[in-house]
């Protein structure tokens, strides 16, 4: 029973494991933990139908670490986790972002800090997905608020990682994880195929970090006889170590800038009503339902009001928000977490009226009857 | 004298000679084990380009970047996850791994045991110098007893792992250990171990003489290589020599060399399996 160009009903951690399979995901491994164990499971199960393979590690470490060597082997990868794991994972992310390995890690985010609550869903880690390895780093952060969606940004964090050599990390809240909707998933035919940029010129002098004109290196696979080095210290172009302050700082900028140039591919987001707006609410997750299903009852009552919702995280879409947000006198951002996602919006809108966070931390979700409500109080 | 060639094996063969000089202290004995290494490679006819060299962190971590192959210096502690994921995808590559006493046994203990109770196709060298030397010479899990380092100023009081006897332990299929003034012997080693189908875990006795040895006043390098083999005892003597004159020597040799499931050709049929019983 293939699983594609039908309709069925998906939890969103299956959907994200279909969604890498589809991709063309051959290499997972993982460590059980709540609530994400669910795409792990299902890797287990269809990853050998496919040739592919699953590992269970001895630890979230290990899991991140074993993908990251099946990518510089050449596979596509993954791996899935929540909060102490994510927290257990960044160091080998921070390797993938340096040495520019593709990869992509699932958060599903659950309540912290620390063991917190494993069960309960929470947005808490929207700034740490970004900034969760330490240093100047480049990574990009998808944010599905769907089953479905969550599908299709697993096939898109794929497509992004491996043509652009940058850790792609998914995050969702434990209620998309485990929320069950019915999609009809794409036949495999209609995913249009990619692949990484392979070195396959001249082997002699060839450098694993040269710079080219889409700032993406080719990335030597082994045994195709370039003998590369790679390394999570800081190289020059021919992959070696270096520091040399010139050397240091052009590589580290091309990575960084790497993101910049390629936006128009990274860059996603949805926008509902934005353009006559007076009230904007910006969200993701199942905020963002929630949010939407605000913003509908708003609508129906007259009221003026738009929904952003950044599909790509980070980096956040900000000329696309500033638009969004440009007639607006209020900008209301719900979020699972006692405000991070504000931060970058304040910082956005900065100079206008300073955003209003609505923020729940206690395990449970923001209703729509709380965003209405705080709409009307504004009105 | 031509100090680049035995028989048929010029290290220069396996080389990046561009990286010279290396950055080894005088003495370090990490240096020996890399060309026993290339020469147990050189002796399998391993070609450079399917040679695969994953390390870590630490003087042990940085060797592999001399090495003329596939060469992944990674994550402190962590070689032996990254060469999971890259030894189980392409096991067309041959696999070794290159870390230190406190990568493998300290940062990476948990890799080390998990590695060895999986039995995947690859090679762990443990470099054992009982030291941190590329943080400045701080303890290690290995670090003898009342042997004084940055942190261990008044004399180690802690208890040493013996790694060959954990590896052991926790099931590798091939555990050895040589010192490095023994290099033929090392290389014959070596060379058992990556021809081994599992996973093989070799232990080097070697030598810091810069940071630890100077510290413990335990001569130049050649002193501290020879008191190495002097604490040593080949595992085919037994028991029947040298007691009670040393009452406590560490064995070198091969210890285990045991026929186990290899786990990727057990994961292999274990998809085809899958397969079948789908398609019948």
């Amino acid at each position: 029973m293939r699983a594609v160009g039908q309709l069925q009903n998906l939890q969103g951690n299956h959907a994200c494991a279909m969604g890498a399979i589809a991709a063309g995901c051959r290499f997972f491994a993982g460590y059980p933990i709540t609530p994400s164990s669910e795409v792990a499971e299902k890797m287990s199960l269809e990853l050998p139908r496919v040739d592919g393979i699953f590992i269970q590690m001895e630890d979230e470490i290990a899991s991140m670490g074993a993908i990251l060597g099946a990518s510089m082997g050449g596979a596509k990868v993954m791996t899935a986790t929540s909060g102490p794991g994510f927290s257990l994972k960044q160091e080998n992310i921070g390797y993938a972002a340096g040495a520019e390995i593709p990869c992509v890690v699932v958060n599903v985010m659950r309540g912290g800090p620390s063991t917190g609550l494993p069960t309960r869903p929470a947005q808490g880690d929207i700034m740490q997905s970004r900034w969760g390895t330490h240093g100047d780093h480049a990574v990009i952060v998808l944010a599905p608020s769907s089953v479905k969606e969550v599908y299709e940004e697993t096939i898109r964090a794929f497509r992004l990682t491996e043509t652009l050599r940058v850790p792609v990390l998914i995050i969702y809240d434990e209620v998309i994880g485990h929320l069950v909707e019915t999609v009809e998933l794409p036949v495999a035919e209609a995913i249009e195929s990619f692949s990484r940029k392979w070195a396959t010129g001249a082997k002699e002098g060839f450098k694993p970090y040269a710079e080219t004109d889409d700032m993406i290196p080719f990335m030597a696979r082994p045994g195709d006889g370039y003998r590369a080095h790679t390394t999570g210290l800081t190289t020059s172009e021919s992959g070696f170590p270096t520091q040399n302050p010139d050397e240091v700082e052009r590589i580290v900028r091309r990575r960084l800038k790497k993101l910049d140039h390629h936006a128009d591919a990274i860059e996603s987001f949805e926008e509902i009503d934005c353009d006559d707006a007076e009230i904007v609410l910006v969200a993701i997750g199942i905020c963002a339902r929630a949010a939407g299903r605000a913003h509908q009852q708003a609508r129906r009552k007259g009221l003026k009001v738009g929904l952003f919702r950044p599909i790509t995280l980070w980096p956040f879409p900000e000329a696309a928000f500033r638009r969004a947000a440009k007639k607006a006198k209020h900008v209301i951002v719900p979020e699972m977490n006692a405000g991070q996602l504000i931060l970058e919006i304040d910082r956005l809108i900065h100079g206008k009226n300073r955003p209003i966070g609505l923020n729940r931390i206690d395990g449970e979700v923001i209703e729509p009857a709380t965003i209405l409500q705080q709409i009307e109080a504004l009105v | 004298m031509n100090n680049d060639s035995i028989g048929s094996f010029n290290i220069r063969d396996y080389l990046r000679e561009d990286m010279f000089p290396h950055f080894l202290c005088p003495g370090c004995g990490h240096g020996i084990a890399m060309r026993a290494l290339l020469w147990a490679i050189h002796e399998l006819g391993i070609a450079n380009d399917n040679l695969a060299i994953v390390s870590g962190i630490g003087c042990s971590g940085r060797i592999g970047a001399y090495v003329d192959a596939n060469t992944f210096h990674v994550t402190h502690g962590r070689p032996l996850a990254f060469a999971t994921g890259l030894a189980l995808s392409r096991p067309d590559l041959n696999v070794i791994v290159i870390t230190g006493d406190g990568d493998c046994l300290a940062i990476g203990g948990n890799h080390l045991i998990h590695a060895c109770r999986r039995n995947l196709n690859m090679t762990c060298m443990m470099l054992n110098n009982e030291v941190y030397g590329m943080t400045g010479g701080q303890a290690s899990p290995t670090t003898s007893p009342t042997r004084f380092t940055t942190t261990s100023p008044t004399g180690s009081i802690e208890p040493v792992f013996n790694a060959c006897d954990l590896a052991a332990a926790a099931g590798a299929s091939f555990v050895g250990r040589e010192v490095t003034l023994q290099t033929p012997a090392l290389k014959n080693l070596l060379r058992q171990a990556i021809a081994h189908d599992g996973f093989s875990f070799v232990e080097v006795i070697s030598d810091c003489t810069e940071i630890f040895g100077r510290k413990n006043d335990l001569g130049d390098s050649p002193e501290m290589i020879l008191s190495q083999k002097g604490s040593m005892r080949p595992e085919f003597y037994g028991n029947v020599v040298d007691q009670p004159f040393r009452p406590n020597p560490m064995k070198t040799g091969v210890f285990v060399d045991i026929d186990r499931p290899e786990y990727g050709s057990v994961y292999r049929d274990h998809v085809k399996n899958v397969q079948a019983q789908a398609s019948t």
